[in-house]
């Protein structure tokens, strides 16, 4: 199951020329760039692992592209995202975050009923991946 | 004339002039003459480089075979020779002719790209060159990169990392590496790789006498000031005077010495009587008494005084 989250995330896979365009688009607009990665994509968890630090004095997409490489070297079997921060005031924000790899197979989500008083029913979400491995090999290839 | 080979290629007439004025690189070129005084060779080579660029982007757009110039450069020449000035104007041209992207130039020097520790440069050195991607990446003072009294320097490492980006990534940014002519000298003959991999060496001559005077006129109106007539003559006198001192910087010596030169104009106006009453003629002008305050006069009075560096 595609995991779709972040912009761009139900249009196919984004090529490297057109990451390359988003980051000068960001840069052009001065925000502040960063990569993050992880292998628990749950929808609700926040804290991706940093690669490296965000990038406040960047000027061209190019030095973004080979951290990314270094990142997809290192993490071939993890999501990896890339965020942009808006330092400006009145925003302090993320303004634009998608994610640029992804591992070769995502088994998704378990949708889990838990029956509560009065028959009411709580729903959540499990990961698969999460569920069958520790941290770090969630998604290696091979069962 | 050179309908010698009649193939659709070279029956195409190509405008260079217009392909000049397209590119805006006269502009930053004309300035370039304009802005800054003497440095005719300077002046010459960057002229050169820019035409040979234009003419390769031509070339490159008929499909003439032309393998992508090597643009990394190599500065020398006192200080005070205007190195820093010339790099960003050749930024401009680059960025006006498509070499780089964004023509914006990184300014460093060996603290910033060698680290203090084993594992501290690398990184130190990647993200200087992430920074300075689109761009130029001025290195001033580069031969401090090399230091081959301590062969456990992490200089070497860096120049390394350099190598290989400067090789790979061509399209990515520039490389310029300033500082004196001997210097540089040596240090290009212990890294030959480097070397190799720098196709322009410009040379940045001293300023002749006459030029440092423009420049300092040229500096006083940018402030709203101007020398008196006696002011003037004497500042030709003290120019003399100060380049037999050390540490003559050229133009960097001609700026600090208008510095305390109004220091000293602005005390003359505090303490001179005129009943507090002065024109605006009088806040302007850098006159004799001013200049002729210098230590260097002093010296120059008793014979073999003390030398001094900087007064």
């Amino acid at each position: 199951m595609r995991m779709t989250q972040g912009a761009f995330s139900f249009l196919p896979e984004l090529t490297d020329i057109q990451i390359a365009a988003q980051i000068e688009y960001c840069l052009r607009n001065e925000w502040a760039v960063s990569i993050e990665f992880t292998d628990d994509p749950h929808p609700r968890n926040v804290y991706w692992s940093m690669w490296g630090l965000p990038m406040f004095d960047l000027h061209d997409a190019a030095g973004l592209m080979q951290e990314l490489a270094a990142c997809r070297a290192a993490q071939p079997e993890h999501y990896i995202r890339i965020n942009a921060f808006d330092p400006s005031k009145g925003w302090e924000t993320v303004r634009l975050s998608f994610i640029v790899n992804r591992p070769s197979q995502e088994p998704g989500f378990r949708l889990v009923r838990r029956e509560g008083a009065g028959r009411s029913i709580h729903y959540t979400l499990e990961s698969y991946a999460v569920q069958r491995r520790p941290e770090g090999e969630r998604y290696t290839t091979g069962t | 004339m050179n309908a010698i080979d009649p193939t659709a290629a070279t029956q195409e007439r190509i405008d260079l002039a217009e392909e000049y004025r397209e590119a805006g690189v006269a502009d930053v070129l004309e300035r370039l003459d304009r802005e800054l005084v003497g440095l005719a060779p300077v002046k010459r080579r960057v002229r050169e480089i820019a035409a040979l660029l234009l003419v390769d982007r031509v070339r490159s757009r008929l499909g003439l075979a032309t393998t992508p110039p090597s643009l990394h450069m190599s500065f020398t020449g006192n200080p005070g020779t205007g190195k820093t000035t010339v790099a960003m104007r050749m930024a401009q041209i680059l960025q006006r002719l498509g070499y780089v992207r964004k023509g914006h130039v990184v300014a460093v020097t060996r603290d910033d790209l060698v680290g203090q520790y084993i594992g501290h440069t690398a990184p130190k050195t990647k993200e200087v060159l992430k920074r300075a991607m689109g761009g130029v990446l001025f290195i001033d003072e580069a031969y401090y990169l090399y230091r081959p009294e301590n062969e456990k320097d992490y200089g070497q490492e860096a120049i390394e990392i350099l190598l290989q980006v400067m090789e790979n990534q061509r399209d990515d940014l520039v490389v310029i590496l300033a500082g004196y002519a001997e210097r540089m000298e040596t240090f290009f003959e212990s890294n030959p790789g480097m070397k190799s991999r720098i196709a322009h060496h410009v040379e940045f001559p001293d300023y002749a006498d006459g030029e440092l005077g423009e420049i300092a006129e040229r500096m006083l109106a940018d402030w709203n000031y101007r020398f008196d007539a006696a002011g003037r003559a004497a500042f030709d006198e003290y120019l003399a005077l100060r380049r037999s001192r050390p540490h003559f910087a050229n133009a960097r010596s001609v700026r600090n010495a208008l510095d305390r030169m109004r220091l000293r104009q602005a005390l003359r106006l505090f303490d001179g009587g005129g009943g507090g009453q002065i024109g605006v003629d009088a806040l302007c002008t850098v006159t004799a008494a001013d200049v002729r305050a210098s230590r260097h006069f002093g010296d120059a009075a008793l014979t073999g005084g003390v030398p001094q560096a900087d007064g």
